[in-house]
């Protein structure tokens, strides 16, 4: 059984991503199962066909304990058998989300949900690692590899250069790897060469590069992933692909962090950004030319 | 104050350094270097603390400490009797702190006082969504049921830190909602280095939510005294209280001891503070004088050496219909004290004793065993600041070893040295020694007796001293060490 834990910057397309290259592996006949780590309970609706289902922590709060639950309860089967879990959570702004995931992964684990015909386990965890709870899908024994979703876009760079700093520190003690960057592409000015760098500058690879395609927006409407949706469709093959490489990949490293004026010399490197002049800082487009 | 320096057969500067040199040379570099600064042979003289205090407890090492809820809970806001007082957060908390401070109550439960176990019992649930419902039900609850509680305090314990659970918020629309005062106290337990901070938040939330709120129905007099830092310990109050009476003052309101919310929140109209445990309440005393202009005396009730010079000290502050009360009170009890010293004192003389108490005993108590006949040779706080250090010296003999928040191997160590006659701390150090074969007594909790307050409390102290050292059970017991 492989574990692998999806990071990226808060919408970029995690969740999207995750599912559908999920469908694709389940496609090409792997078992496979989906953990959402997000209290917004958004990671199994296109492989569910449901807005939202019972998450293991809204149970919790149901029947008063985690002991009263049961594995049936809170694990849904999807699209090409996927076996889906969401840990759920609060509202923004109250309690401790962290410590939701941490306790559903302890209950996934102390009630056998990880059984030995699964492949693959999937976590798709919240955008920002913000504490100890996001952190526990990589922590020993869980996800040895990391995918990070990024697109050309200068913060969604800089969140997967710090998410490469969490694994990292996960790296040093623990089985931990990187496996490479899956770039969501933004359309923004030489997408595919500077992720492919950043990829390289971290010591990994960018493991595909997934164009920009209004199908996906048109299945999810559904509730339905692109290769459900739209077998034929060039997008489904991409993220066939995607499954095909996640698959087949050997490559895991332990990342390189970049330094932050590092990244930004790269992005000067590409064009992105002009060198150095503080004279246009805090000042508007037009107000500058 | 004691007058002259006082010092014990055998022990100097030298011997007590170097024994606090043996007992340093096992450690580790780093930790030898943390806490050679906490012990120290006492200066008499100089009045000004020998060791250093109120740091982090060195790692690996027993110590005798307790976290800011426990200042809260059990010190400061547990005593007053008629709220109720709710530990926020998982039960255990609540439920190990409930009733094991001997903090003595009168009144009728579930009437007059709520000295009941209140929690909102965390779950994973209240973790991961937030307790700040389920607290809201709770206040609600707890009023409905117990419609005569004053008041309801609200003690955080360390998650409710942790979720950020806004307790603030829930106390001010509840106890707007139930009109009754709700206050809530963040005293997180991983707040500072020790029980302390607990007391010094608990300070600060009544200067916030309690003080100045209540009036006394009665018309206030010059004799209007406030007790403070006295939490009837085994019935202490129960003694100071009327023998303060009997010297003419009107004690309008004890802190917290057997306490009364609405007396408390009075307490701005008395005409002096009389404190008895300095370190936990003192900042109360400073913010009523800055604020109200209520000047505040430190006086100490144990033994009648250390009484007769309390009460003469208060008297000074009053008139002379105070002053002759006093004495006649003094010349009322001298007698029996003298009595009472006439019988203890022959099986008591030259008797050695070690302390390791809270923030107050450590001082306080020495003069009482003094009266007996007895040396302190060694005293030290769990968790005192410099402030007390500086009160203690002149209070022990000099060059008696002083010790800050001593490991259980140095507290025994330098038993072992000094061959006490006996020792008074708390119940996870008593079996220890009372094993090595040294009569033991509870210091924190007067050891399921008391009250050791006051004239009546000294004849009690005397007997439980005695009984103590001198029990024939000793010589039953042979120590392996």
């Amino acid at each position: 059984m492989r574990q692998i834990a999806i990071y990226g910057k808060g919408g970029i397309g995690k969740s999207t991503t995750t599912q559908n290259t999920v469908a694709g592996l389940a496609s090409i006949g792997k078992k496979v199962m989906i953990v959402g780590c997000d209290p917004k309970a958004d990671s199994t609706r296109l492989i569910l066909h449901a807005k939202a289902q019972n998450t293991v922590m809204d149970l919790v709060r149901e029947l008063g304990t985690v002991e009263d639950l049961e594995l049936e309860d809170v694990m849904k089967v999807g699209y090409g058998d996927i076996k889906c879990v969401e840990s759920g959570g609060p509202e923004p702004g109250v309690g401790c989300a962290g410590r939701g995931v941490i306790t559903a992964i302890n209950f996934l684990e102390e009630n056998g949900a990880y059984t030995d015909d699964l492949d693959f386990v999937f976590y798709d965890v919240l955008g920002d690692v913000v504490c100890g709870g996001f952190a526990m899908p990589i922590r020993e024994g869980k996800a040895e590899e990391i995918y990070i979703v990024t697109s050309g876009e200068m913060m969604a760079m800089y969140a997967a250069n710090n998410i490469s700093k969490g694994i990292l520190k996960y790296a040093s003690s623990g089985k931990v790897r990187l496996a490479g960057l899956i770039c969501n592409a933004r359309k923004t000015d030489m997408e595919f060469e500077l992720i492919s760098e950043l990829a390289r500058r971290l010591g990994t690879q960018m493991i595909h590069f997934v164009p920009r395609d209004n199908q996906v927006q048109r299945a999810e409407l559904r509730r339905m992933t692109v290769i459900e949706y739209s077998p034929e469709h060039p997008q489904a093959k991409e993220y066939l692909t995607l499954a095909q490489k996640i698959n087949d990949n050997k490559m895991l490293v332990v990342p390189t962090p970049l330094e932050m004026e590092e990244l930004e010399e790269l992005l000067m490197k590409f064009g992105i950004m002009e060198e150095e002049d503080e004279s246009i800082v805090g000042i508007a487009e037009q107000a500058a030319a | 104050m004691s007058d002259k320096i006082r010092t014990v057969e055998g022990i100097t500067k030298e011997s007590t350094q170097a024994m606090i040199d043996e007992a340093l040379s096992v450690y580790p570099e780093k930790a030898r270097k943390k806490r050679a600064p906490h012990l120290a042979p006492n200066d008499a003289a100089s009045g000004c603390a020998s060791v250093k205090s109120n740091k982090k407890t060195v790692p690996g090492v027993m110590s005798a400490r307790g976290c800011a809820y426990a200042g809260a809970k059990g010190v400061v806001w547990g005593p007053i009797r008629d709220m109720v007082h709710v530990s926020h957060g998982p039960v255990g908390c609540g439920w190990y702190s409930w009733g094991t401070r001997r903090n003595m109550m009168s009144g009728i439960t579930g009437v007059t006082n709520f000295a009941m176990q209140f929690t909102s019992d965390f779950q994973e649930k209240d973790i991961v969504y937030g307790g700040d419902k389920k607290l809201k039900t709770l206040l609600a609850e707890a009023h409905d049921l117990f419609p005569l509680a004053k008041g309801i305090s609200v003690l955080s314990e360390c998650p409710v830190g942790l979720i950020g659970d806004d307790i603030n918020s829930v106390a001010k629309t509840s106890a707007k909602e139930l009109d009754i005062p709700i206050i809530p106290c963040n005293c997180e337990g991983f707040r500072g280095v020790s029980q302390s901070l607990g007391h010094h938040i608990s300070n600060d939330t009544i200067r916030d939510y309690i003080i100045g709120t209540r009036e006394f129905a009665e018309p206030s007099s010059p004799y209007d005294i406030a007790l403070i830092g006295e939490y009837n310990i085994g019935g202490d109050a129960w003694s100071t209280k009327p023998l303060l009476e009997e010297c003419g003052l009107n004690v309008k309101a004890v802190w917290t001891g057997d306490g009364e919310l609405e007396k408390i929140a009075a307490t701005h109209t008395v005409k002096l503070n009389v404190i008895h445990c300095y370190r936990s309440m003192n900042y109360m005393c400073k913010v009523m004088e800055e604020k109200f202009g209520i000047p505040w005396i430190e006086l100490n009730f144990f033994g009648p050496t250390k009484i007769r010079e309390s009460l003469r000290a208060l008297a000074e502050l009053f008139d002379d219909n105070i002053k002759q009360k006093v004495e006649a009170v003094i010349a009322k009890y001298d007698p029996i004290m003298q009595g009472i010293i006439e019988e203890y004192k022959p099986r008591l003389d030259g008797k050695k004793v070690m302390l390791l108490v809270g923030g107050l005993r450590p001082r306080h108590t020495i003069g009482a065993y003094e009266d007996l006949g007895m040396d302190c040779v060694g005293s030290g706080y769990e968790f005192a600041h410099t402030d007390d250090y500086d009160r203690t010296a002149p209070e022990m003999p000099d060059s008696t070893v002083v010790y800050d928040d001593p490991s259980e191997y140095e507290f025994e160590k330098f038993a072992d040295t000094l061959k006490p006659d006996l020792i008074g701390s708390g119940i996870k150090e008593k079996y220890v020694f009372q094993k090595m074969g040294i009569p033991f007594r509870q210091m924190h909790s007067w050891d399921y007796s008391g009250p050791y307050h006051g004239y009546k409390g000294f004849e009690v102290f005397a007997r439980d001293i005695d009984m103590a050292i001198n029990s024939p059970t000793w010589n039953l017991v042979k120590s392996p060490y």
